[in-house]
């Protein structure tokens, strides 16, 4: 039996928002019946681009469901770029926890919030981007960006971790090396990115100087290079040494944006601003 | 809240008959059989006054046939385990792809650690064997063939005494893992030619912690546990005497009532069956309704999962449970489904019923009452319907 928290059962047991809104602004819909779990999100924008109304309809176990009608409690009111920040823990710390083994569950509601967000940018059908990414478990159609996505986010360090979060490696095990890479290559960045932190920051500045200088750089070095190749960066937030920016024009279909990302934008910060700097993509 | 227990081929409730007869043994005639004094000494017969109720619900000739364990996985690892030691030269076993973890899961790691090869037979959507594979799968390195009695998650009955005969006119050793059919159908041992019979104490109304294995007189064995003299040299380990006592009432008990009893168990789940058929739309039984447990009935419910469905009933009361890969901890719904042919989504949204002799008209009309909503409910937060 698992061990649910309060909430799990109450949003189980009394969910929030269930249904479908017709003509919706954002659709995002994922998982599949053959897996166990499937989540149906739709919400309308009012005047201002903030969801007005949400609702879910989820194919699940309890912590499925309770993570859907959460996440839509969640998400009302807020801009699509604030809601964008809502990360799978949010989702599971909102619920006062989820049993290790059931966190692909909040995984999924992120997903379909990814996805919904795309859709209402014009920019998706409404089905998860990443699945055109590289699939890496081949059994629950895994992709290798929710894999270092959920790695990143909840600093996971194991495989069964890995599992237990997004369901890759569940199922014929196949792909449990390519995982203890993808593993040791996320914890190698993320431990280069804590050296930097502890070894630089002589001449710290304020926040607000910080964010002036960020903006000022990408304004007016790094997007007059990107545009070169008909490219652009726009900046959208700032949270402490984390840089979170939109790659725009060629720049945002470029399947080498990644490479672009880390060692043109994020090197060049570091150079200007602190070497702690890390840049993130917005997408 | 009352409690519905449909769970019983998970566990069962103690029977209050058990329990009496155990009591004595916590508290007054504590001994050690194996003693010399009186005081242990005299507790070695009530141990095989149970060694004979055991033996006579499975029909044994000998009550040296049987050798009492702490479980049905006990049972079935020590039964394997013996026909692979006595046969050092035969390194193939022939099993079944719906048996128990018990089983399966040792067969798997025979594969993969002693270099033991094993055919799985397969079955058919309703879960039945063919016997012509069976037949055409025995080779002359097969030390073992393993196949249940009846599959606990769906309650098909395999034909075992043809399957006994089968193995046995091959020359082959055959064990079955009954502890789902002891003390439900009747069993006659003198009738089949099977080496090894494992059966559990928790799924007949006795104890959690003991189980008992049956083993042909000439057939020849060789001890999982290695230990002590107790079981004739045969199982080491002090005897659990209370639990062993209570076994052997739980057997006496089920042997008295099996007739009126699986009348009572069929009629009650053929009535919730049919009522769940009947308010439910989009449901299907899983498995052989010609040959099953007179208990057992597993429905799935499409469009919906079933933890879901299970975590609604408790709310109720009503505990059952499910081939979900939600309620296993694993991704995979259930395997024995799954060897069926039977689709995932379908797989995730079974539930299984499973009656006991304290099953009531009253908690069966209980169930037909609430399930139908809760179906209902769920179907109406599930985005295909």
């Amino acid at each position: 039996m698992w061990n649910y928290s309060k909430k799990v059962i109450d949003h189980f047991l009394h969910p929030r928002n269930v249904g479908e809104i017709e003509n919706p602004d954002g659709l995002g819909e994922v998982g599949s019946l053959a897996c166990g779990d499937m989540l149906r999100l739709t919400f309308t924008l009012d005047e201002n681009g903030r969801i007005k109304d949400a609702k879910f309809k989820t194919f699940g176990c309890a912590s499925a469901i309770a993570s859907s009608s959460a996440l839509t409690e969640m998400i009302k009111g807020k801009t699509l770029e604030e809601a964008e920040k809502i990360t799978n823990r949010d989702i599971a710390e909102f619920l006062g926890g989820l049993p290790e083994e059931k966190m692909h569950c909040s995984v999924m509601g992120r997903e379909a919030l990814e996805a919904a967000i795309d859709n209402a940018r014009g920019e998706s059908n409404g089905k998860p981007h990443q699945l055109e990414g590289r699939v890496v478990c081949k059994c629950f159609g895994v992709t290798e960006d929710v894999i270092r996505e959920a790695i990143r986010i909840n600093n996971l360090t194991t495989v069964e971790e890995i599992t237990h979060f997004t369901k890759a490696g569940g199922g014929c095990t196949l792909c449990h090396d390519e995982l203890k890479k993808m593993l040791e290559e996320e914890r190698g960045i993320a431990a280069e990115a804590k050296e930097k932190e502890v070894t630089v920051e002589t001449k710290a500045m304020t926040n607000v100087e910080k964010v002036h200088r960020v903006e000022e750089l990408l304004k007016n070095r790094i997007a007059p290079a990107l545009a070169q190749d008909g490219g652009g960066v726009e900046l959208v937030d700032v949270d402490k040494n984390v840089v979170y920016v939109r790659l725009k024009g060629a720049c945002a279909s470029c399947p080498a944006s990644e490479r672009t990302m880390r060692q043109f934008i994020e090197k060049e910060l570091q150079k200007e601003v602190t070497q702690s700097i890390r840049v993130e993509e917005m997408v | 809240m009352k409690t519905i227990y449909v769970d019983n081929n998970a566990t069962t409730k103690v029977a209050p008959e058990v329990v009496e007869a155990m009591l004595p043994f916590f508290n007054d005639m504590w001994g050690n059989p194996s003693s010399m004094h009186t005081f242990g000494g005299q507790v070695a017969k009530h141990v095989e006054r149970a060694r004979e109720q055991v033996a006579k619900i499975i029909g044994a000739q000998r009550t040296s046939e049987i050798i009492f364990t702490s479980c049905g996985t006990e049972s079935d690892n020590a039964a394997i385990r013996a026909a692979l030691a006595t046969n050092p030269e035969k390194k193939h076993i022939v099993t079944t792809t719906v048996e128990h973890p018990a089983v399966l899961n040792l067969c798997q790691n025979l594969e993969k650690h002693e270099c033991v090869e094993v055919t799985y037979l397969p079955v058919d959507a309703k879960g039945r064997l063919d016997l012509e594979k069976l037949k055409s799968s025995l080779r002359d390195d097969t030390a073992i063939v393993s196949i249940m009695w009846a599959n606990n998650e769906t309650g098909t009955v395999f034909p075992i005494e043809e399957i006994a005969q089968i193995t046995h006119e091959r020359g082959i050793l055959f064990h079955t893992d009954a502890v789902q059919v002891v003390g439900k159908l009747p069993i006659d041992l003198k009738k089949t030619p099977i080496d090894f019979l494992s059966l559990s104490g928790h799924k007949l109304h006795a104890s959690k912690g003991v189980g008992a294995l049956y083993v042909q007189r000439g057939t020849k064995f060789s001890p999982y546990i290695i230990g002590g003299h107790q079981e004739s040299g045969r199982r080491g380990g002090t005897e659990s005497v209370p639990l062993i006592v209570g076994l052997g009432a739980a057997c006496e008990l089920a042997m008295n009532s099996m007739e009126v009893e699986r009348a009572h168990l069929a009629r009650l789940r053929d009535k919730l069956e049919a009522g769940i058929l009947e308010k439910v739309r989009r449901v299907t039984v899983n498995g052989d309704r010609e040959n099953r447990l007179p208990n057992t009935t597993n429905t799935s419910f499409e469009s919906i999962e079933g933890e879901s469905i299970l975590l609604m009933l408790n709310e109720y009361g009503i505990c059952a449970s499910s081939g979900s890969a939600c309620t296993s901890g694993s991704l995979e719904p259930s395997h024995v489904l799954l060897a069926m042919g039977i689709l995932h989504e379908k797989a995730h949204g079974s539930i299984r019923w499973s009656l006991s002799r304290y099953s009531t008209e009253e908690e069966v009309d209980f169930i037909l009452e609430k399930l139908p909503p809760v179906i209902e409910h769920l179907r109406k937060l599930s985005p295909v319907s």
